[in-house]
């Protein structure tokens, strides 16, 4: 990759890396079908078919992934299945930017024996196994997707959390904010108007990095069948449904796979390339 | 007092009020649930009923029931299970740890010495293709998930191939240990090569290789003797994550190829709603983590004296 300029904006730089053009656009492929699915696909999601049971994917009938166990049409299925899986991802990776911000921008501003300990408290929980956690929750409480949401960006917070707490220390020194204070603006309001909006950058940048982790989870939770539910379904729950039937019908099992994998892929090469493109140490190289 | 052993007290000092929160977190998780753990039984008479409450310490409060919760947890004992009716939910982990522990300390092994091996190999043929191979196959560990790679392996080496066995019972023998054990491995074989790979470069790159080389050593002894440790220390805090993302994997790889550990357990414990044993095993899973981490932290600290001031 040839050194790309700091001077213009990222977006600009975006299309410099191969990675990370191909990663976009085939997200935006996959997300635009997902979203066209069901007014594409001539199947439900949820209709049964019980004499057309594993059908092989085919063109005839327009069953282009086949059919699983309950004859219904399997592209339809895993084109919610990414719908689902993305929504969930997508919402979490909001809830964990919400808390990881207020967190790290509210330790970073206060500075002293307070960030300290806020700091220390991200140390501890960086330690624990979260999922466990996210489990015994799912177990006490109704599988509700509202939980799933906040379980899973509650995850995710800790990395969003430090780098914003760096980000704001670095800023808070700048001119402008002295000038803010300095014109009698209260600690809270200098936060929301003057901190928070030149942390998008270094934030949007970290989101791309955990919408893949919150698919992890979220496949995984329901992967275990403590996530989402039937008839919903999600890419971990295709997955799993697949595991029954793969000596039979092994499609059933390869395209959720496949494409989770797919989706979990470009998000990482994205991410990487976003991280190569605003980390300054790579662009010296 | 020596800056090590204060470094030591204060690590320790440190990892109390972690697990005390920890378990007072699940606990009160578990006792926010609404409806009690027998809602969905038949009725009682309401003599029995009480009798099966007083035995469960339902009709205390939650304080003392937590009170009690933790001077069994200290003893060893963290109550009956719910849906196991004859076993406690010491029992049960007790008959289903060691197969877990064993399982996790030989993937963690296996992943040590890959890891660390194809992470050396491509830092001394940095950018050329084994370099470039070893990237995207670690790209590949990475992106997918463990509960995608072990259903995919069972597919290929079972069912196509039929090198391997399946499903771990109705077969005996070393053999059923093959795929678990690779399959909870190759994530952190992604990542352990990547790391290693990253400060290897960095210290191969550094003033004393080039004097080591420069002395006419072979590129054996400069890795084996002056590059390896030093390249080694940031995969040690990397221990910690990747205990915690063992345990997590094998909660999958258990129930991918039904094997009797604790992952089993737990999965079905949550799937039943037996709230005692996930409880127990979120709490040891919790215990264990905290412990390991704390031998990590200690270990760095005794490796790499600068840590200790901080």
């Amino acid at each position: 990759m040839n050194a790309p300029s700091a001077s213009q904006p990222l977006w600009q730089r975006l299309g410099e890396s191969r990675p990370v053009k191909i990663s976009l656009l085939l997200l935006f492929l996959i997300l635009t079908l997902s979203l066209a699915g069901p007014y594409v696909s001539p199947h439900h999601f949820a209709a049964t078919d019980f004499d057309g049971r594993f059908i092989r994917p085919t063109v005839d009938g327009f069953h282009f992934f086949g059919t699983d166990d309950l004859g219904r049409d399997l592209f339809t299925r895993t084109l919610l299945g990414v719908r689902v899986t993305l929504l969930v991802a997508v919402v979490a990776s909001l809830v964990s930017l919400g808390i990881g911000v207020l967190y790290g921008a509210t330790a970073g501003l206060i500075g002293g024996k307070v960030d300290a300990l806020m700091m220390r408290a991200v140390d501890a929980l960086y330690a624990l196994p979260f999922v466990f956690f996210v489990i015994l929750l799912m177990t006490v409480f109704e599988r509700n997707f509202w939980l799933i949401f906040i379980a899973i960006g509650a995850i995710n917070w800790l990395d969003m959390a430090r780098i914003v707490r760096g980000e704001t220390i670095s800023l808070k020194h700048r001119a402008f904010v002295d000038a803010a204070r300095l014109s009698g603006l209260s600690a809270a309001r200098i936060l929301w108007r003057h901190i928070t909006p030149n942390l998008l950058g270094v934030v949007l940048v970290y989101v791309t990095l955990t919408i893949p982790q919150a698919i992890l989870v979220e496949s995984f939770l329901s992967f275990l069948g403590l996530g989402v539910q039937e008839p919903q379904t999600s890419l971990g729950a295709l997955v799993n449904n697949g595991v029954g039937y793969m000596e039979h019908a092994p499609w059933v099992l390869i395209v959720p796979a496949a494409v989770l994998a797919v989706i979990l892929f470009c998000f990482n090469f994205l991410g990487d390339g976003l991280r190569d493109l605003t980390d300054p140490k790579n662009s010296a190289q | 007092m020596t800056s090590l052993s204060r470094y030591t007290l204060n690590r320790i000092a440190g990892a109390i009020p972690t697990l005390f929160v920890v378990i007072a977190a699940a606990f009160f998780i578990v006792h926010a649930a609404p409806g009690g753990p027998f809602d969905e039984e038949r009725r009682l008479p309401p003599d029995i009923e009480r009798n099966i409450e007083r035995a469960y310490h339902l009709d205390e409060t939650t304080a003392e029931q937590f009170w009690h919760y933790l001077r069994g947890l200290a003893s060893g004992d963290l109550g009956p299970s719910y849906r196991y009716r004859d076993y406690t939910v010491g029992e049960l982990i007790a008959g289903a740890l060691p197969l877990s522990l064993w399982l996790g300390a030989m993937a963690m092994l296996l992943a040590l010495i890959v890891g660390v091996g194809a992470g050396t190999l491509a830092a001394l043929r940095h950018n050329t293709f084994i370099d470039r191979a070893v990237s995207a196959v670690a790209m590949v560990g990475i992106s997918v998930p463990i509960f995608v790679l072990a259903p995919l392996m069972v597919l290929i080496f079972a069912v196509f191939l039929n090198w391997l066995p399946a499903s771990w019972t109705g077969t005996a023998g070393p053999l059923r240990l093959v795929m678990p054990v690779i399959a909870l491995a190759l994530p952190q074989i992604a990542y352990i090569a990547r790391l290693t790979r990253a400060s290897m470069i960095q210290v191969l790159g550094s003033d004393f290789v080039r004097t080591a080389r420069a002395q006419g050593l072979s590129t054996v002894t400069i890795v084996r003797v002056h590059a390896l440790k030093p390249a080694m220390l940031p995969l040690l805090s990397y221990m910690g994550p990747a205990i915690a993302s063992v345990l997590t994997g094998s909660v999958v790889v258990e129930s991918v190829f039904g094997i009797p550990g604790i992952g089993q357990f737990f999965v079905r414990g949550a799937l039943n709603r037996d709230y005692t044993l996930v409880l127990g095993i979120t709490i040891l899973v919790a215990v264990l983590v905290i412990t390991l981490n704390l031998l990590v932290d200690l270990l760095y600290g005794f490796l790499d004296p600068r840590i200790r001031r901080r």
